[in-house]
């Protein structure tokens, strides 16, 4: 049994499954998202964390102050400097970051992560946009 | 101690190390981010193709079906159509369901001398349940890691990103196929070394590739969930290598030590897969025990690599040599006949 013509068939099958992503962005570079501050971002000129930290930690820290806020009734975060910040997303972080479209949903859609936060937040007339 | 899983264990570690060190201590962002993946997948998508192509060219010159039922006979004989197929059609559905539900694994048994020294042959369903977890949980994984690759994110791979994280638990949200891939792959590990009859037959290039999968399952799972990484970054590399436009170095070196191992364990997956066991990715759709029809009792399999023979038959032996013969007293098929010699 020869076979050879199903199997190069199969074969380019193969290649060309393995090698998609590179036809499907053909041409397109991809650079990461630049987000936007707010004015009163800038003047504020500094984040709850420092900026690496509140990167790749700031769902760990809504989460924990979720908690806190709700368990234990605390409503006031110290963070590492000793500054106080209430723990809340709509009253403290999105009081800065008030454009969620130009802030929040870039990284997000670049990194392809739909948290839920926005499914009650996000229609808090505080926030703006 | 096993030398030939603790060498395996061994050697993952290593790889581990080489690609931390190489990054946070030396600085060869390039090498590991680029260079080393570039090179994994080109070794991966010609070696496959090598070999595969290696099978195609080897002689399978009469049918080798293995044939687990009643083969198509008599009309009142009931046959078992998918196990021993004699149709295209039946050849089919035996290796999709082959390739998708691993029916071969599914029929394990394990014999067993119970304690009044009668043999029994139990059904094993768990190398089944495991190899099914491991290799649906991997392909999961495979495909939600598109999301680094591919810019605009589909539809489809966001939908399985939400059905993979459906119980919405733990922070960022518990992807299922994750954690049930190392679960899969170590169970799969452990079988291999507690077992002593499995222990006695594997070898080195069995654990290695189970070693490699759990590790790069542990340091994904380690990134996302404990160890943070920064994603942007990251995608920023993935964006780089597939549409060739890389990022400032700058972006590379801001990627932990820890992704950089992630990646040097798939480009060393990779680039070893050609070589190894793994190749029963494109092998099984070659297995001549499951792809070829038991008809061999209704057509007539000529071998295709046959060449033609000269050949020399009795009869045309006899034709030549039938005067001497009879003068010799031998024995003829066809007796000399004296009034056509005497024509002649």
């Amino acid at each position: 049994m020869n076979d050879k013509g199903k199997i190069v068939t199969g074969l380019v099958i193969f290649a060309a499954l393995v090698t998609f992503p590179f036809w499907y962005n053909l041409g397109k570079a991809a650079p990461p998202p630049e987000v936007v501050l707010t004015e009163k971002a800038k003047a504020a000129g500094e984040c709850v964390m420092p900026k690496e930290e509140i990167r790749t930690e700031h769902m760990q820290l809504l989460d924990v102050w979720r908690d806190t806020q709700v368990r234990d009734g605390q409503t006031v975060y110290i963070n590492a400097k000793g500054k106080a910040y209430t723990m809340s997303l709509s009253n403290t972080c999105l009081d800065c970051h008030s454009n969620y479209k130009d802030f929040c949903d870039r990284c997000h859609a670049y990194a392809s992560t739909d948290p839920y936060c926005w499914d009650c937040h996000i229609d808090n007339p505080k926030e703006g946009e | 101690m096993n030398v030939k899983y603790m060498y395996s264990f061994l050697a993952v570690i290593v790889l581990f190390l080489i690609a931390y060190v190489g990054t946070e201590a030396v600085g060869l962002q390039w090498l590991f981010g680029v260079l080393i993946p570039y090179v994994a997948l080109a070794v991966f998508l010609v070696g496959f193709i090598r070999r595969v192509m290696g099978w195609a060219r080897s002689a399978v010159p009469f049918r080798i079906p293995t044939t687990c039922g009643q083969q198509r006979t008599l009309p009142w004989i009931r046959p078992n159509r998918i196990d021993n197929p004699s149709t295209t059609g039946g050849v089919i559905a035996r290796m999709f369901l082959e390739i998708v539900a691993f029916r071969s694994l599914f029929r394990n048994t394990r014999m067993k001398a119970k304690a009044d020294g009668r043999i029994t042959y139990q059904w094993e369903i768990f190398l089944w349940v495991g190899a099914l977890a491991f290799h649906y949980a991997f392909a999961v994984v495979l495909a939600r890691h598109l999301r680094f690759f591919l810019e605009p994110v589909p539809a489809p791979i966001k939908l399985l990103e939400t059905v993979d994280a459906f119980f919405q638990f733990g922070l960022p949200v518990v992807y299922l196929s994750g954690v049930v891939l190392l679960i899969a792959v170590a169970y799969l590990a452990l079988r291999r070394i507690f077992i002593p009859m499995v222990r006695y037959i594997s070898l080195a290039n069995d654990f290695f590739p189970l070693f490699l999968i759990f590790g790069i399952a542990f340091t994904g799972i380690l990134m996302r969930y404990f160890s943070k990484v920064d994603i942007l970054s990251i995608k920023a590399l993935t964006m780089g290598l597939v549409s060739f436009s890389f990022p400032d170095t700058e972006v590379l070196k801001a990627i932990d030590g820890l992704f950089y191992g992630h990646l040097f364990f798939v480009s060393v997956l990779l680039a070893y897969f050609p070589f190894s066991k793994l190749m029963h990715m494109g092998g099984i759709f070659l297995s001549p025990t499951r792809n070829l029809p038991n008809d061999t009792r209704m057509h007539r399999h000529v071998n295709p690599w046959n060449y033609p023979v000269d050949v020399h038959t009795y009869a045309e032996y006899e034709d030549d040599f039938r005067e001497k013969m009879v003068e010799a007293g031998l024995p003829v098929d066809k007796p000399l006949e004296p009034a056509e010699a005497e024509k002649e």
